[in-house]
């Protein structure tokens, strides 16, 4: 179905994407003119603290915001077709086919009250028009997939442990077999070694079913890991977008910089971890400029008035005054 | 297993509570039992009287295990209002009015209660939910008896169409046709009262279970895997919503028994709670304890089918 000239093209594109939370009459913008593309088999790690829009933005792609969220500028478009993100009814075909979600914390994510190869069947059933008895021979592959016996399926998710559950989410998450997965911090609540096997088990998914990945964390190790690529949220916007290489080694935002150095680091004898001063930003009341120059060490007068934009520096995206200046610095050089 | 032994146990309990608490009671019961007679009995007679009833052993051992014995066997002792006749007999007599009554306040209730009070928790802020909560609760929180109260005097002493008083109308024929339609008519507002507060109390149990599962991240899964609302609520929502009203049904069963005292009073109505009046007023212990011990032992019943229908429905608490 797709010819190699459509194989480049971006398999998703979210555009000048804003989304605004409306609460009591209170409006406030969780996520402002958000910019990317992403291809297919591409794992992309978004990154940002609790607030800083990651969440939205991806279940704005998953059409899975919420009742009070309203889109409120730009779009979301699936292999070059609008998504129809704000209407719940007319995104339900999209939904589990096209992208897939890894919610957190698998015990609440799977029905305490149905066996796990029920829930993994469901979408087969309900989607792909599968029989009970196709769908339940897919169950069981996909258990099988993902590392899990077969026989495992009439297990309830209590009966299993963290790890199994989250494996159990994944298989759930592969079932009408879509080309975007999004996990949704997919192993925060496990142990380093139970996380460093999901993360395998996903890198190992992903290569074999060319599966593009959108990892939402705050943890950059599990980026470094398991993804290609990098997008820095903050305060609702991207910052930073650039390859786990460029990120980790040459950080173009002073946000990213400091991000980087509140890793602790063992190997390198860095034991004192820096920590960013001040507090993550009101998304109701947001500073004016750039939403970071409150807590940035490089701030300048342009800061605080003008929002930077996204601009391409090297092979990334940076949305810093301080690089727009070096950029023009170097264009004047040249000439 | 464990449960159904615990249940024994449990039962076993009340017999020997239901003994202790009739036997702290001040008064002799042989005094009691001979009424206004007793002037004209001498201290030899009294004695023999007691000896002859066994109530000069000891209580412990031989009263209780006397007693146990005996109810366990289905004699629950003899009325002292009723002279001569056996409790159970009493009860039985009275039981399948209560049972009418009860069972069809329930019969009615629960489809209504639940399913609206389901409805309410999916549809939270909804029209429904505003009325049915508010109304809900006033219902759950009025007095049964004077909601009862409050339908006598609408429909039976100002409108006159339903009859507020005992369950036939006087020279009624048992058996007939007619004797049965008067019987229900005689059923209605009585029914009405219990069924109105049970649904008040199903709307506030179902709505507050419906609204907590929908916050449920499974719920989440289940839109992002493009479920449409109806599926969710059927596939996902229903069954964990109706653990927590499961167990007030099972649990609500044991009053079916116990019937409802203060509106067979209010009605007259010929149940195991207008016996209980009855039988109160008269210092009727024998009937009392027999009474005292259906109550317990249908509520002891009541949690023991609630605990099987949570297991049966909730894998994570099945052993």
């Amino acid at each position: 179905m797709i010819n190699s000239s459509q194989d480049n093209a971006p398999l998703l594109e979210v555009d000048r994407l804003s989304v605004d939370y409306g609460l009591k009459g209170v409006s406030s913008r969780a996520i402002d003119r958000v910019s990317f593309a992403l291809r297919a088999g591409e794992a992309v790690g978004l990154v940002g603290e609790s607030g800083s829009g990651k969440t939205t933005t991806a279940m704005a792609i998953a059409g899975l915001l919420s009742p009070n969220a309203r889109v409120s500028g730009g779009e979301v478009r699936y292999r070059g077709k609008r998504l129809p993100i704000d209407d719940d009814a007319a995104m339900r075909p999209h939904r589990w086919s096209e992208t897939s979600v890894v919610f957190q914390g698998a015990m609440n994510a799977l029905n305490p009250v149905h066996r796990i190869i029920k829930q993994i069947a469901e979408p087969c059933v309900l989607k792909l028009g599968m029989s009970r008895v196709e769908a339940t021979a897919r169950a069981r592959e996909l258990l099988e997939l993902v590392g899990i016996p077969a026989d495992r399926g009439a297990a309830y998710p209590h009966e299993l442990s963290g790890g199994m559950r989250q494996r159990v989410m994944i298989a759930m998450a592969l079932a009408c077999r879509p080309s975007i997965v999004i996990g949704d911090e997919p192993t925060t609540a496990l142990d380093v070694i139970t996380q460093a096997q999901i993360l395998k088990l996903l890198g190992d998914l992903r290569s074999q079913l060319n599966l593009a990945l959108i990892l939402i964390t705050h943890d950059l190790s599990v980026v470094a890991e398991a993804c290609d690529r990098v997008m820095i949220m903050y305060s609702g916007r991207l910052v930073e977008d650039g390859t786990v290489a460029e990120i980790f080694g040459k950080p173009k935002h002073p946000y990213t910089r400091l991000l980087i150095d509140s890793i602790p680091n063992p190997a390198n004898g860095k034991k004192v971890i820096r920590h960013i001063p001040g507090d993550p930003p009101s998304l109701v009341n947001r500073p004016s400029g750039c939403a970071f120059h409150p807590r940035c060490p490089s701030a300048m007068g342009v800061c605080q008035t003008e929002v930077p934009s996204l601009t391409g520096v090297g092979r990334g995206r940076v949305a810093c005054h301080l690089h727009r200046f070096l950029q023009e610095d170097k264009v004047a050089a040249h000439a | 297993m464990r449960i159904v032994i615990r249940a024994i146990v449990t039962l076993l309990m009340v017999g020997v509570l239901n003994f202790v608490l009739f036997r702290i009671i001040p008064g002799d019961p042989a005094k009691l039992l001979l009424g206004g007679a007793r002037s004209s009995v001498t201290a030899e007679q009294m004695q023999a009287l007691r000896q002859n009833w066994g109530l000069d052993r000891p209580l412990f051992p031989d009263q209780v295990i006397d007693y146990l014995s005996a109810t366990i066997q289905g004699n629950l002792g003899y009325s002292f209002k009723f002279r001569g006749r056996h409790v159970a007999d009493l009860i039985l007599e009275r039981l399948p009015a209560t049972i009418a009554l009860v069972g069809l306040a329930q019969l009615i209730a629960i489809p209504w209660g639940v399913m609206l009070g389901l409805y309410a928790g999916w549809r939270r802020g909804g029209a429904v939910d505003h009325i049915a909560t508010a109304t809900s609760l006033a219902l759950y929180s009025t007095p049964s008896f004077w909601l009862g109260m409050l339908l006598v005097v609408v429909f039976s002493t100002a409108l006159g169409w339903f009859p507020g008083y005992g369950a036939y109308s006087p020279g009624a024929i048992t058996g007939s046709l007619g004797s049965f339609l008067d019987y229900l008519l005689h059923l209605t507002l009585p029914v009405t009262a219990v069924a109105l507060g049970l649904i008040g109390q199903y709307v506030v149990v179902a709505r507050a279970a419906m609204s907590d599962v929908v916050t449920e991240d499974y719920m989440v899964t289940a839109r992002a895997k493009g479920l449409t609302n109806r599926q969710m609520l059927m596939r996902h929502a229903f069954r964990n919503a109706m653990l927590p009203v499961v167990t007030l049904i099972a649990l609500n069963l044991g009053y079916v028994v116990a019937g409802a005292i203060t509106i067979e009073a209010v009605f007259a109505w010929p149940g195991i709670g207008g016996l209980t009046v009855e039988a109160l007023n008269a210092r009727d212990y024998p009937v009392l304890q027999g009474i005292f011990l259906l109550l317990g032992a249908s509520i002891v019943v009541a949690n023991l089918v609630a605990d099987l229908a949570y297991g049966f429905l909730d894998p994570r608490v099945r052993q």
